[in-house]
């Protein structure tokens, strides 16, 4: 089970500026994630949803509160121990080399590596069955920037998967895919859920992928939590505007068989969130 | 084509480059004395029944030309494997081990006492090699304070960007002190600038190993590490490593052993860029296969190199640098044709 506990991250200004009012960063943020639970994180650009994910996997140390994995505070974990039990998906992958798939998969067997040990057989059937548990088996030997965006995506999945973690974060995990590959992505997510048991954390700006997904839902708005909850709970009409300032119809699709949002209208009320407000 | 890097048989591939390549390397180093104006015999070099003293092949071979193939071993796998370790951490293919500023800072040393000269010699070692090493060392030391002048660690942009700065700005220091000098001290500042193997002995090469053997030390905890930089660093901290002390691990090995490569023969070019490309078409991208082969195929590829300038234009030795050069503008021709 991961939680932050009102944690707190500020980025650059003296504590004077920090007290004075809202500021880039997250803000008292609180957040409980249950074994086996898929969890949507939404929120405009520049909310902070990308910051919790790295606080959330102890890349960043907050300036204030903490975040504990299975009662264990992150930071008094070492690295390897952590990468054990959580695995990341970011947002965007650019390779540097030319690395084959099979190679980048293997490499999420490294935190269950001893220094200077090499991959085993037991290590590339893991890596194997991950390619397979994404469909992507057949790409094995292809070079990885030789592939779709969409493959491209699933092999990393792939990679975080061979880390054999019980916890994955994924930042944005359809922002560059088209609606295909979007729904290639929810399936291959809500199956590694429930077939696997793996517990997930999503941070995305797209509502529908998180209603078809997501059984509970943090709304972040500059840097603050607006609300928390199931998703038939969170996911309404009110909350889509106070979080987007736009207006848009929340209904229950019969075909799709979740949520759906149509965003209708930017409203007067405006966006007061993110860091990038002009 | 990318290569397949079947976990089974990672093990088998390693040996078996270490292997080839170590034959290549060692081959080189046995071969390459044997090249000059008098010829030599190996069988006559190693015959045990011949007392030193009255063998004239084994002395040449020992004493005029071993230490020159040794010392291109050296620098050249040094070059070779400081590229590797460089593109790595700028995650850039095209980096070189001089991106850095690290030459730049070596050769202003080197001018600088070269122009004015110092009488000082350190047990036999010449100032020139230990003033551009000390230029080096600046460089390293300018780069590496502005690229964490920000707090937050390492920056890899800004780092990039601090070596470029100061390759420029240094190049303009040496411009500067290249005004002051006569024309016997121009002429040895452009033969040092060339790059040169014709090392006086023994010493130089054992000057230049200790650190050198720390940065190989180095460099044998990093080729995991430096897989998982590929992949960004949110996705390598995700995986275990942490990303900083890597970068700093990375940068400062590989800085202060081409810092040491330099200041032995001089600003040797694209052996850092050359190389590593090579290998990687050979064995791929993984780094655990690519830096030891590097090291190796650097140290055959620079003998080598050494021994063609020498006979290019027999009895004249080239500097190898010039050869080195020659060898590396087609060669990014090709790699740009490639390309597209």
């Amino acid at each position: 089970m991961l939680q932050a506990s009102n944690v707190s991250l500020a980025f650059g200004g003296s504590a004077a500026a920090r007290a004075a009012g809202p500021q880039p960063g997250l803000h008292e943020v609180t957040l409980r994630v249950d074994r086996g639970s898929l969890v949507g994180v939404l929120g405009p650009n520049g909310s902070g949803k990308t910051t919790l994910l790295r606080l959330l996997s102890g890349t960043l140390a907050p300036h204030a509160g903490r975040v504990t994995l299975d009662g264990t505070d992150i930071r008094h974990l070492s690295r390897t121990a952590v990468a054990r039990r959580m695995a990341v998906v970011p947002q965007e992958t650019h390779l540097a080399f030319d690395y084959s798939v099979l190679e980048i998969v293997l490499m999420g067997r490294y935190p269950h590596l001893r220094p200077f040990e090499l991959e085993g057989p037991d290590d590339l059937a893991i890596a194997r069955d991950a390619l397979a548990a994404t469909g992507t088996a057949a790409l094995e030997r292809r070079a990885f920037a030789t592939l779709s965006g969409g493959e491209k995506q699933r092999v990393i999945i792939a990679s975080a998967l061979a880390q054999s973690a019980g916890i994955m974060l994924l930042d944005e995990p359809t922002a560059s895919l088209d609606p295909g590959y979007q729904i290639e992505i929810a399936a291959l997510l809500r199956r590694l859920n429930e077939e696997r048991g793996i517990t997930m954390v999503v941070a995305t700006h797209d509502l529908n992928f998180a209603a078809s997904i997501c059984r509970q839902l943090v709304l972040l708005r500059a840097g603050r939590v607006l609300a928390s909850g199931p998703t038939p709970a969170v996911l309404t009409g009110e909350l889509v505007e106070a979080l987007y300032g736009v207006e848009a119809d929340v209904r229950h699709h019969e075909r799709a068989g979740h949520l759906t949002v149509v965003p209708i209208r930017r409203t007067e009320t405006g966006r007061t969130g993110g860091r990038d407000q002009a | 084509m990318a290569h397949v890097n079947d976990g089974a048989t990672i093990r088998r591939r390693l040996v078996l480059t270490i292997v080839v390549f170590g034959l290549l390397a060692v081959a080189a180093c046995l071969f390459a004395p044997l090249v000059g104006s008098a010829p030599i015999r190996l069988r006559r070099v190693f015959d045990r029944s011949i007392p030193f003293a009255d063998n004239p092949d084994a002395q040449i071979f020992f004493i005029a030309r071993l230490p020159r193939a040794l010392a291109g071993a050296l620098v050249g796998s040094t070059l070779a494997a400081s590229g590797v370790v460089l593109q790595a951490l700028l995650r850039n293919p095209l980096a070189t081990p001089f991106t850095l500023g690290v030459s730049a800072g070596a050769a202003l040393g080197a001018m600088l006492v070269v122009t004015f000269p110092i009488q000082l010699a350190l047990g036999g070692i010449s100032a020139v090699p230990m003033a551009s090493f000390a230029g080096s060392l600046g460089a390293v030391a300018i780069v590496y304070a502005l690229a964490t002048a920000r707090r937050g660690g390492l920056s890899t942009n800004v780092l990039l960007l601090a070596g470029v700065t100061l390759n420029s700005f240094f190049s303009a220091l040496i411009l500067l002190v290249q005004y002051f000098a006569d024309f016997s001290q121009t002429f040895r500042t452009v033969r040092w600038l060339m790059g040169d193997l014709d090392v006086a002995g023994y010493l130089p090469i054992l000057a230049a190993l200790p650190l050198t053997l720390a940065a190989f030390a180095a460099f044998v905890c990093l080729p995991r590490a430096l897989n998982l930089l590929a992949l960004g660093p949110d996705a390598a901290a995700a995986r275990g490593i942490d990303v900083h002390k890597t970068q700093r691990l990375a940068f400062f090995s590989a800085s202060l052993a081409t810092g040491a490569a330099v200041s032995l023969g001089g600003p040797i070019g694209f052996i850092g860029i050359v190389v590593p490309h090579l290998v990687r078409l050979i064995v791929g991208a993984d780094h655990r296969l690519v830096l030891p082969a590097s090291a190796l195929f650097g140290a055959a590829f620079l003998v080598v190199c050494d021994v063609g300038a020498r006979s290019l234009l027999a009895p004249m030795e080239l500097p190898v640098g010039i050869l080195t050069a020659m060898i590396g503008g087609p060669f990014f021709l090709w790699l740009l044709i490639r390309r597209s």
